[in-house]
């Protein structure tokens, strides 16, 4: 009991980063009707920021605590978001208009030159950082087993609702928002009532890859490490997790993200950790196979 | 602006989809404070030329001036600022956007407060009013109509283009729609460029028409003039299509 609960809050805290990225997934996919498989590089580049900025700030000294994670908070989504409409802007808008499959194929190219331009420019070995966020409250106690909610798990979840909140806030009350759903609904007729949809196009990408450097910070913080190639995996389980929600639903995307996150939990907890990536997958293939419109896909939820 | 400059003149239009080429040298005026209709059949192009006066697709020779500025090689949205507005061929109303944000995405583009449009909406359009919170793709499709007409409006235009506003509905609502087109002509000064295949009751409410056959301007005239014409009355009115 108590060990499943312990798994719970893991599973929840983990899911929630999922979550997180699935968004940057799912609204790009509403929005030009593309998967952008580079986006989980883009959350990598986040998690790089923030270790250069955390290396920057704490080991030299100049800061340290709660301001310092925020200030590498905020510092790794202004450079992610830059990224996030570099890409757009270089690899995907010049095909615009282009027969389906290229932006696609561009999204792996793109994914390609992040990876090697990180293993190049900061090395092909993992970088770690000191532990940022230590200790926790003890929940219950069973035998020798203590459940535990560590201060990184409260942190993740704290920072990834009050996202969430901000951004369902974005996209339901606010023009921009409206406009989102007005390009996702039907672009051209965005355009005939004086949308400016490239730009509203751009802006889907800087805010998904600003969440995306949410979860890369809190990645980071939690996991304590970095390297190159960290974004495939992640990246793969997050789009596992919009797939599972309904591509191009966003209370799918972070539904979706918390039960791959927990799903992966528990089968690292009652089965095998080797095995952990081919639980999450496998859900991938059922859910196409049996579910492709996903869990919330065919409802009619408010889509970006 | 002079009171003799145009508020619509398009010379030689030439407009594409692909290889297909939809308008092959279309001429017309629109003056200040007129109703002028456009009427052909099904697949002469009538959609594609107010498509193409909003730069989508772009032309791809000719000239379109809005009150005398040059407006061709404009982007749509750029467009869709000074003063043009559109209801499309299809409605295309946001579906999943309630009556009131499918309004207020028609005046989100222009900068100014939506609220005195939104009540003149509302007051030509009382139905929406009561429809407020409801889907656009819920709405029946008299209603849609209504909707995507007022969210024109909502951008306080100057000239509006209307696609079709008959189709598909009923006659008594068919009438109220074309009385709204008429009041608002009449009291506020609205220019319209109406497309229509109902030529009956186009020519009937336009001041003037033009008749477009495969891409090409085949006549022109007043309302009553084209209305007396036995052509016309064969081809458009005699219930063939």
């Amino acid at each position: 009991m108590a060990y499943a609960l312990q798994q719970l809050i893991n599973g929840i805290s983990l899911g929630m980063i999922y979550g997180l990225i699935a968004v940057g997934y799912t609204m790009v996919y509403g929005i030009i009707g593309m998967i952008n498989f580079a986006h989980g590089d883009i959350f990598m580049v986040g998690a790089f920021v923030a270790l250069i900025a955390m290396v920057m700030l704490v080991s030299g000294g100049i800061m340290d605590g709660p301001a310092a994670i925020l200030l590498v908070l905020a510092i790794s989504m202004a450079f992610t978001a830059l990224y996030g409409w570099t890409v757009e802007r270089v690899a995907y808008r010049p095909l615009r208009g282009s027969f389906r499959l290229a932006p696609l194929i561009s999204a792996i190219g793109m994914s390609i030159v992040l990876q090697n331009f990180v293993q190049v420019s900061q090395g092909a070995r993992p970088k770690p950082i000191e532990p940022q966020v230590i200790g926790g409250i003890e929940l219950m106690r069973e035998g020798e087993f203590v459940v535990q909610l560590s201060y990184m798990q409260m942190l993740i979840i704290g920072t990834t609702l009050a996202a969430l909140v901000v951004f369902t806030w974005l996209v339901t009350k606010t023009p921009l928002g409206r406009a989102m759903r007005a390009c996702e609904q039907d672009r051209k007729m965005a355009n005939l009532l004086g949308i400016d949809t490239d730009r509203t196009i751009s802006l889907t990408f800087v805010i998904g890859a600003a969440l995306a450097a949410v979860a890369a910070t809190l990645y980071l913080l939690r996991y304590g490490v970095a390297d190159f190639f960290m974004g495939f995996i992640v990246g793969v389980k997050a789009f596992t997790a919009a797939v599972l929600g309904g591509i191009g639903s966003l209370p799918g995307a972070v539904l979706g993200g918390l039960l791959i996150g927990l799903i992966e939990t528990f089968w690292s907890a009652y089965f095998s950790v080797q095995y952990k990536d081919v639980a999450a997958f496998s859900i991938l293939a059922l859910t196409l196979i049996f579910l492709p419109t996903g869990l919330l896909g065919r409802q009619d939820v408010e889509k970006v | 602006m002079t009171e003799h400059t145009p508020m619509l003149e398009v010379t030689d239009l030439v407009a594409a989809y692909g290889a297909v080429e939809a308008l092959k040298g279309v001429s017309l005026q629109v003056r200040q404070g007129e109703i002028v209709t456009l009427i052909g059949a099904n697949g002469a192009g009538k959609s594609t030329l107010l498509m193409s006066l909003c730069g989508d697709p772009q032309p791809r020779a000719g000239r379109v001036l809005l009150e005398g500025r040059d407006i061709t090689a404009c982007p749509t949205h750029e467009i869709m600022r000074m003063g043009v507005a559109q209801s499309p061929e299809g409605r295309r109303v946001f579906p999943r956007m309630s009556v009131l944000e499918n309004l207020l995405m028609g005046a989100q583009a222009q900068g100014h407060d939506p609220a005195p449009e939104l009540e003149k909406v509302f007051a030509l359009f009382p139905r929406l009013k009561e429809r407020q919170a409801q889907r656009g793709g819920t709405l029946s499709g008299g209603e849609q109509q209504m909707l995507a007409i007022g969210r024109a409006l909502m951008s306080k235009p100057r000239l509006l283009l209307l696609d079709e506003p008959s189709l598909g509905l009923a006659p008594l609502i068919v009438r109220q729609i074309f009385s709204a087109i008429r009041a608002l002509n009449e009291a506020e000064g609205l220019t319209v460029l109406l497309v229509e295949q109902n030529a009956n009751q186009a020519l009937r409410l336009a001041h003037r028409g033009y008749v477009l056959v495969t891409g090409r301007i085949t006549m022109e005239g007043t309302g009553a003039e084209l209305l007396a014409r036995p052509e016309i009355r064969d081809a458009y009115l005699g219930g063939g299509h």
